[in-house]
């Protein structure tokens, strides 16, 4: 079986967002750029199943729809134990063009299992995994939490209100993945790392395909309301102020 | 110049980071308290391939630069010394040491080991009446035709217990002096060794640390490293590398203190507002940062110089000196900002405190790199 992985390069979490050009683009200045912690937990699963069965899994292969930029993030999935990598080379613009990049190479590849994170960290636009299955015409399985196989036969598990549903499918399919996929993403080993840039990186051009959705402009946040203190003996107007300030209860 | 890292630089960095995060932080202060060496942690620093980081490929090693070996260094001693302790004896004392002095035969039997995190190393120098000043070892190493007869006692030796490949300097010439010392690659498990207890220390508490006993043991000729009398300068030379290892050590002790103290002054609220608007805080802060970064650059000239083959002894030298004596105030002014949480165990800040102590102390005392240091610049 060949699993590919799909990595979004995204901002670090703790990174201090600052928008520039009238609140159009992210002022990308001293960012620190990581692997999209979903896929991160997606490929440490994915690598994890290649280890414990050996033979079963033939590769684990990562992509990335993005511009040369990229290429530390996705040296950085090589360094963490993915055996090569593709680059679509065009900078994404919407869910729906970064879909149709992807679907391309797995029309082409016949991968088996196909990993997304739930979500990207910056964009968290949650729609590239179900755009693949639909361009694909293969089942999905969305906030998969758990993944594995046995004899041969794939076994998912999904996240749902209160619980979990047990799915078995049939190859090929996607998992959208949720945290606890895996206990905690994997940490590179000084030969991952230094073995990298030896491992096959194929860059290809993209098709052409226009996004769907355009970005008008990014708005902050509203800063949080300051603390207001209600006297303990004034329930009455604590309630008030809940249901209609507040409007909680 | 360029003050950049490389991107493999930049990922061991994180790599290191994330392991400190993630492996060490969580249960130092219950190792610290009882002097509990961090063995399972280790197994998973020793797999990552740390303790073997910057040996060649074709042994085991991971083939990395010294500049990735400080940052690496400096990101595990933010919050466990005592783990990063293992990795400057294995990387700068042990393996270097067996790498470029070491026969073709003794690398494939020793370094391969320890270079692929399967063993740790230890090397045993200090003695109780000889510790900077290693020209007057007691051990003897008496040479008895086909092997070497050892006997006498090594101090203060890190991973004494958890190290199976042990690099022993001894005197086999007493006439020669410090010509006549040789350095011997001795398997711990030879009869006639025997450790003392665990040092009960004050800081890097959960390092392994012990005496070492020998009583008449064998190690087979083949096992001396270089030359015959060629102990001391094997000795000296190793140090030198060292001495990056416990400079960015020292480094790490200060960031750790200092992340920690800066984080705390922008919580803590005293006189209507967090501390770190008022001067007094604000200025120790600007003072600490200054020297870390100083300490650092320090600490990577000499990592950059050992990595051009170019001459780096004063280098480390004042990269440790400096770094030791900037993490001792450091990580005082740290506990200062801390005021009495500074003083509990829970804010880490007085285990640093404790630990940078060592860093003045081990691998050539402040004192002693100042003579090397003046000895450099007056030498002409």
């Amino acid at each position: 079986m060949k699993i590919l992985v799909c990595i979004s390069h995204v901002p670090d979490t703790t990174t201090k967002i600052k928008f520039i050009n009238n609140n159009t683009a992210l002022d990308t200045a001293g960012v620190q750029w990581i692997i999209n912690p979903w896929d991160e937990l997606a490929l440490t699963r994915a690598l994890d199943i290649k280890d414990a069965q050996a033979g079963a899994i033939e590769s684990v292969t990562v992509i990335n729809v993005g511009l040369v930029e990229t290429e530390p993030t996705i040296r950085k999935a090589l360094a963490i134990g993915a055996d090569k990598a593709i680059r679509v080379n065009l900078e994404p613009k919407d869910s729906f063009v970064i879909a149709t990049q992807l679907a391309e190479v797995i029309k082409k590849d016949n991968f088996d299992i196909i990993l997304c994170g739930i979500e990207a960290a910056d964009g968290n636009g949650s729609s590239v995994g179900g755009m693949l299955s639909e361009m694909l015409d293969i089942p999905s399985v969305s906030a998969t939490t758990f993944l594995d196989i046995e004899n041969g036969q794939v076994k998912l598990q999904r996240e749902i209100d209160g619980g979990h549903e047990v799915i078995a499918t049939q190859t090929p399919f996607i998992a959208i993945v949720q945290k606890g996929i895996c206990k905690e993403p994997r940490i590179p080993s000084m030969r991952g790392i230094m073995g990298a840039r030896s491992k096959p990186l194929q860059v290809i051009e993209p098709v052409t395909a226009d996004s769907l959705t355009e970005l008008v402009n990014y708005e902050y946040p509203k800063s949080k309301a300051a603390c207001r203190k209600v006297d303990a003996e004034n329930v009455k107007e604590l309630v008030q102020l809940l249901h209609e300030e507040a409007k909680v209860i | 110049m360029n003050f950049e890292y490389t991107e493999e630089q930049i990922m061991i960095q994180q790599a290191a980071k994330d392991f400190a995060e993630r492996e060490l932080l969580p249960g130092i202060i219950e190792r610290d308290e009882k002097g509990e060496f961090a063995k399972e942690q280790m197994k998973k620093l020793a797999e990552l391939g740390f303790l073997g980081m910057m040996a060649d490929p074709k042994y085991g090693g991971g083939g990395m630069d010294t500049i990735s070996y400080v940052l690496a260094m400096e990101e595990i001693s933010k919050h466990d010394s005592a783990a990063a302790v293992v990795m400057s004896v294995c990387n700068s004392l042990v393996n270097w040491g067996l790498e470029t002095y070491g026969t073709e035969e003794q690398k494939e039997k020793f370094l391969k080991p320890l270079a692929r995190g399967e063993k740790i190393g230890a090397f045993l120098l200090s003695e109780p009446e000889a510790g900077s000043d290693a020209t007057s070892q007691r051990t003897t190493a008496e040479d008895k035709g086909d092997h070497y007869l050892l006997n006498g006692t090594k101090n203060w030796i890190t991973n004494a217990n958890s190290a199976s490949t042990y690099i022993v300097i001894a005197q086999t010439h007493p006439d020669k002096k410090h010509k006549g010392i040789n350095a011997l690659i001795v398997d711990k498990n030879t009869p006639g060794i025997t450790l003392g207890p665990h040092e009960n220390k004050m800081g890097m508490r959960s390092s392994d640390t012990h005496s070492v006993m020998f009583n008449d043991v064998k190690v087979p000729k083949e096992n001396r490293i270089g030359d015959d009398g060629f102990g001391f300068s094997f000795a000296m030379k190793t140090l030198d590398g060292g001495r990056i290892g416990i400079a960015s050590q020292a480094l790490g002790i200060a960031s750790g203190a200092f992340e920690r103290a800066l984080k705390y002054s922008k919580e803590r609220k005293a006189f209507g507002t967090e501390i770190s608007n008022h001067q007094a805080v604000a200025f120790k802060l600007a003072d600490m940062v200054v020297k870390i970064e100083n300490a650092r650059n320090l600490c990577l000239k000499a990592a950059w110089l050992k990595d051009q083959h170019l001459p780096y002894g004063f280098a480390s030298a004042m990269a440790k000196q400096y770094a030791a004596d900037i993490a001792m105030e450091v990580t005082t002014e740290a506990v200062q900002i801390h005021g009495g949480y500074g003083y509990v165990k829970e804010y880490h800040v007085e285990r640093l405190m404790r630990e940078a102590k060592l860093t003045q102390i081990y691998e050539g005392t402040s004192e002693v790199q100042k003579i090397v240091i003046s000895r450099t610049i007056l030498k002409d």
